[in-house]
Formats: structure tokens, sequence, C-alpha cells
């Protein structure tokens, strides 16, 4: 046995094939290049790679068909659901999954996310809700929390201004449509393996024809909320997840 | 299939047009006056048949976006609105042009703007035709005059739109879509199998295959100069579709004094009217774009040479005519007579505005 640790058989973890080698856009402490590993590990995994047809937002996630090596379809703003549903109808032994932020999700697509669930379309959604618009600078978002300042909300959100934080997994969870509606995270390795868990079940259900699957990701935005990668994760725990509250929603 | 005749709406018939076409999928958001479209699919059900995938969405903006959805996948998918609806899909038919999709539009057009009337306009012409969306673009724009071209038109716009990788539009009205007429259908054609989408359509996202990369359809490109090349792309592509696809239908301009310029159910007033007109000895021509881009500025260019005017007679305030008189480029007279908000010319009332405004 050699000691040499690039020797392959002594290597106990690796990129996932799928992921390749362009340099990564996203900041840092970002959540969205754990997120991407996860889903190219498991896509690999259940041996979709020849079979998956994902759908990418508007949003820092724009350029996730960069860096995940299967078919992408890029989406208008908002547009995700409406895309992937038309993809899945017309292709049903495929994997047809969106990648979503909140402001994609939760605002300008609100209409195509409710109706894409409600009809129970065979796919599935993973939404990054880090409560900011990361792409283009900082602004509010629908799930930005009270008191919670953003560029556009420079004092903090105020609910008589700007309504409440939107919890739009809660809406989706009362949806007939819906299988799975799951909240996690990737601040922790626990974290992350508990995230994958729940993708891959949201990808099974998508194959199985089970109806629709939301796993959101409570994520940092550590440009966005202007803290380091780690103050970024104290921050999410100490006040992300009492607004948004880990575990499953539903899973039938 | 062999051919076969019925008598049948417009709106009916772009419906059955579509399966017989092969076609892949529908996406469509019901408005007045083209819900029959959809009804029709509905009742014919061809997911049963053909394996057509039909789908009501929540609205226009989704049905637009289901169809980027389906065209990616190289699959031959269309919808259909009039109108409003049209306005809300704008932004879809850019990105379709920006990340070129081939997919098959029909606006059955209504009187504007905003909710405007349910009767039938040509108003549309500029949204249309100069780009109704952001961004430099043509959209291949078909314009019916009878219930047999709505038919006609379904799998001439679906060819073209797959020859050039880029949308086409059929811009009918409320009288073509609304009217019953006789019809012969072609002979129905299978849909493609997904091997010879993958052969004819090696960009769709069907699923890598280990033989090729991944295909990505986006319009998005924040490099400068490489989305500068895109964009000389489709403008070669758009040169090209000018220089090979102008269509139009000449009637008796050779000997004409005057011509009629006429889309869709103007250009049936019209050619009643020349035929008014010449029984009281003036003659008068019809040029009848079938193409409305690429419009086919080079025979009103030739006529404009010899004859004393051009009367574009349109359902609107005036637009084709602005591409009339860039095509006649001061060489004769050209004016424009229109009905607006939902109401239809008669052949008599076009023959007395000819007459007024040319003094003939």
């Amino acid at each position: 046995m050699s000691n040499n640790i690039i020797d392959p058989a002594n290597m106990i973890y690796t990129k996932p094939e799928l992921m390749n080698d362009n340099q990564m856009h996203y900041c840092p402490g970002c959540s969205h290049g754990v997120v991407h590993k996860l889903i190219a590990e498991i896509i690999d995994e259940m041996g979709l790679r020849e079979k998956t047809i994902a759908v990418a937002p508007v949003g820092c996630a724009v350029f996730a068909y960069n860096y995940i090596d299967v078919d992408w379809v890029e989406a208008a703003h908002g547009r995700a659901p409406a895309v992937a549903t038309a993809v899945k109808r017309l292709n049903p032994d495929k994997l047809v999954f969106t990648y979503q932020g909140d402001g994609d999700l939760a605002a300008i697509g609100t209409a195509e996310t409710i109706h894409a669930a409600n009809r129970g379309e065979n796919i599935a959604t993973i939404f990054i809700n880090n409560g900011i618009y990361g792409m283009t600078g900082g602004q509010m978002a629908p799930t930005t929390l009270e008191h919670m300042k953003t560029a556009t909300c420079p004092n903090g959100r105020d609910i008589h201004l700007n309504g409440y934080p939107l919890k739009i997994t809660d809406l989706l969870a009362q949806l007939p449509g819906v299988c799975l509606v799951t909240r996690q995270s990737v601040h922790t390795a626990a974290a992350v393996k508990k995230t994958k868990k729940m993708i891959r079940k949201a990808f099974e259900n998508a194959m199985e024809g089970k109806g629709e699957s939301i796993v959101e990701v409570v994520s940092t935005c550590n440009s966005g909320w202007k803290l380091s990668p780690a103050a970024s994760n104290d921050w999410m725990v100490e006040n992300m997840f009492p607004a948004y509250p880990l575990g499953d929603l539903k899973n039938i | 299939m062999s051919e076969e005749i019925f008598l049948m709406k417009g709106n009916e018939a772009i419906a059955h047009a579509a399966i017989r076409y092969g076609a892949d999928g529908y996406f469509g958001y019901p408005i007045t006056p083209q819900s029959e479209v959809m009804e029709t699919l509905m009742d014919e059900a061809p997911w049963e048949t053909t394996g057509m995938v039909v789908l009501q969405a929540e609205s226009e903006t989704s049905s637009i976006n289901m169809v980027y959805g389906g065209a990616a996948c190289g699959k031959a998918v269309m919808t259909s609105s009039s109108s409003p609806g049209m306005s809300l899909m704008q932004e879809g038919v850019s990105y379709l042009v920006g990340a070129e999709l081939p997919c098959l539009l029909v606006n059955v057009m209504r009187g504007g703007p905003g909710l405007g009337t349910i009767q039938p306009s040509q108003a549309d012409y500029f949204q249309t035709v100069k780009g109704g969306g952001h961004g430099d673009y043509k959209l291949i724009t078909l314009a019916p005059s009878s219930v047999q071209e709505m038919v006609d038109f379904v799998s001439l716009g679906f060819d073209l739109a797959f020859k050039y990788r880029t949308p086409a539009i059929i811009l009918s009205d409320g009288v073509i879509g609304q009217m019953m007429e006789k019809v012969v259908f072609p002979p129905s054609r299978p849909r493609r199998t997904e091997e010879e989408i993958r052969k004819q359509c090696p960009w769709a996202t069907l699923g890598r295959t280990p033989d090729r990369k991944a295909n990505v359809i986006t319009s998005l490109e924040l490099d400068s100069s490489i989305m500068e090349e895109n964009n000389n792309r489709f403008q070669a592509k758009f040169k090209k579709i000018e220089e090979n696809e102008t269509l139009f239908e000449e009637v008796n301009c050779e000997d004409a004094d005057y011509i009629f310029v006429a889309f869709g159910s103007a250009a049936r007033i019209c050619q009643k009217a020349a035929e008014l007109a010449r029984k009281e000895g003036i003659k008068v021509g019809l040029i009848r774009p079938i193409t409305l881009w690429p419009f086919p500025s080079a025979v009103i260019a030739k006529y404009a040479e010899k004859v004393k005017g051009f009367l574009s007679v349109e359902m609107n305030a005036g637009q084709m005519v602005e591409d009339v008189r860039l095509a006649v480029n001061g060489k004769t007279k050209v004016d424009h007579y229109g009905r607006l908000g939902g109401i239809v010319p008669t052949p008599n009332e076009v023959v007395v505005a000819l007459k007024d405004k040319f003094g003939c």
C-alpha cells in the first residue's frame, strides 16, 4: 500500500464527475456551489446523466449550466416551472428539474411556481432561499426578513411598506399536486448530508411520477449580507432558521 | 390518411392542421376570438392518437414559456392567442429568437389598444413585423386570407421555423379565424421519433449522450464581443430569409393604374373592390403580401415605376403603409385607407376611398 496521498487508491473524496472544470463565478462561502455538487453527485449515483434536462433560472444561478455537465435550458426570469412543464410532458422518461432562487421562484415567477405545483408536474424544484437578490447587487427579495437591510430597504424591511417575508413553500405544501416539500440547509456536514438525501428523494419522485417535489435550501449570501462566510452561517442560524424552520413540510 | 375535404372555421382548421402536421405540443390560454383552436384540440384529444401534448396554461406568459421549453427539446410546438394575449407573450418571443428556437405562433387579431374589442382587426402589424419584444429581431410572418391558408401555413410555418431555427407566426384576424370555408387537408404525417429529432436538431436538449458535449439553450452572453457575433449571426439569418422566403400574390397588376396593397381579410375585400373599380373603368390591381416579413418590397418597387398610386388597405390606422412607402421610395403616390376598432370595411367604401384619395 502506497503512502502517496495522490494515489487513487487512497482517495476518499473526489469532485463529482459531472462537475466540470469551469471556474465558478459564485462568491466564496456561497451555498450554490455545495448544492451544485450535490446535484451532480445524485444525477451520477442515479445513473441519469443521459436522461437529465435541467432548467436554469435568472439570478446568481443563471450560469448553473456552466458547471453541471448535463443538458440545460436557460429560462426567462421566473418562468422555469413553465419551461420545465413542457420539457417533462414532452419527455416523460427524463429527469427534469428547475434550480431557482427566491426572487425567481417567489416574486416574478409566483404564478408559474404555483400552477406547475398545482398541476402536479413530475418535476423537482431546487429552491435557494437566501433572502436577497444576489446577482443584481443585494436588493430586497420576497423572502427578506423583517428589519433585514438590503439595497432597496436600506433601513430594514418594513412590513407596512413591503409586506411580510413570503413563506412560499408553506403555501406550496397545501397543494395536492405536490408530494414533497422540505426545507434544508448546507451550513454543516450533517446538513449537507440531509439535503443530499432530500434532493435525491425529489429526483426519485419526479422519475416515479409522484408529482412535484420542492427542496428549499435556506442559504447564505455573504456578499449580499455583507458578512464573512463564517459570520453568514451564524447569522443564518440565528435569524433565517427561526423564520424558515428546517424540516419536512410534506413528504408523501 | 389521404387528402380530405371539410367545411370548418379558420380556428378549427389550425387545430386539425397541427395534429396532421405531426406537431408535438400545443400550449395556450383561452381568449376570444381564437378559443376554438384549443377547444378543437381538446375535443380531438390527439394525445390518444398521435401522442401530441395539449395543455391549458395559467396565462399567455406561461404558454409561451412552455413553447420555449418544448422548442428547446427540438419538438414541434406551438401556441395561439389574440392581440392582448400576444402582448403578454412578447417577452417569450424575444427569448425564443435569442435562443434560436423554432416554433409556431398564431395571432388571431382583435381590435386594441388595451382590452379593445373582440371584433377583427389588423392592428398588430407593427407588433409582429417590427418586433414586439426587446432586441434586434425579425419574425417570419405569414398572413392567411382564407381558411385553406390557415391549414397550409401551419406546415409552412413549422417548416420555415425549423429550417432557420427561429419562430414563425401566422398573423390572422378575427374574420379568418371565425369564418367557415371549404378546406383540403394534406395527408397526416407521423410525429418524429426522439432519434429523428436528435438527428435533425443536434442542438436540442434531450439528454446528453456520451458522443456529444452538453447542450445549453440560452440567449445570455455577457461578453459583448461574442454577443455582437451572435447578433451578426441572427442578422445574416434574417437576410437569408429575406432573400429566399418572400411570398406574395399579385392580381391584375399588369395593366393597372392603381394597386391595392392588402393582407389577410382586407385582401379578400380588396379583391372584390378591385373588380368593382374595374367595372367603373378604373384599372386596379392587388398585391397581397403573404409574408409580411419578409415584406415583398421588390414587386411593389417594380410597379412603382408605372402605376399612378398605391392604396394600402388595412384594418388599422396605417401600419403596413409604412413598408409600402419604403418600397415605393417616393416614385409614386402612396396612401392608406383603414377602419379601426373592429370595423371591417366593405368593398364599396374601399372603391370610394380610392376615388377620393387619388381623384380618379
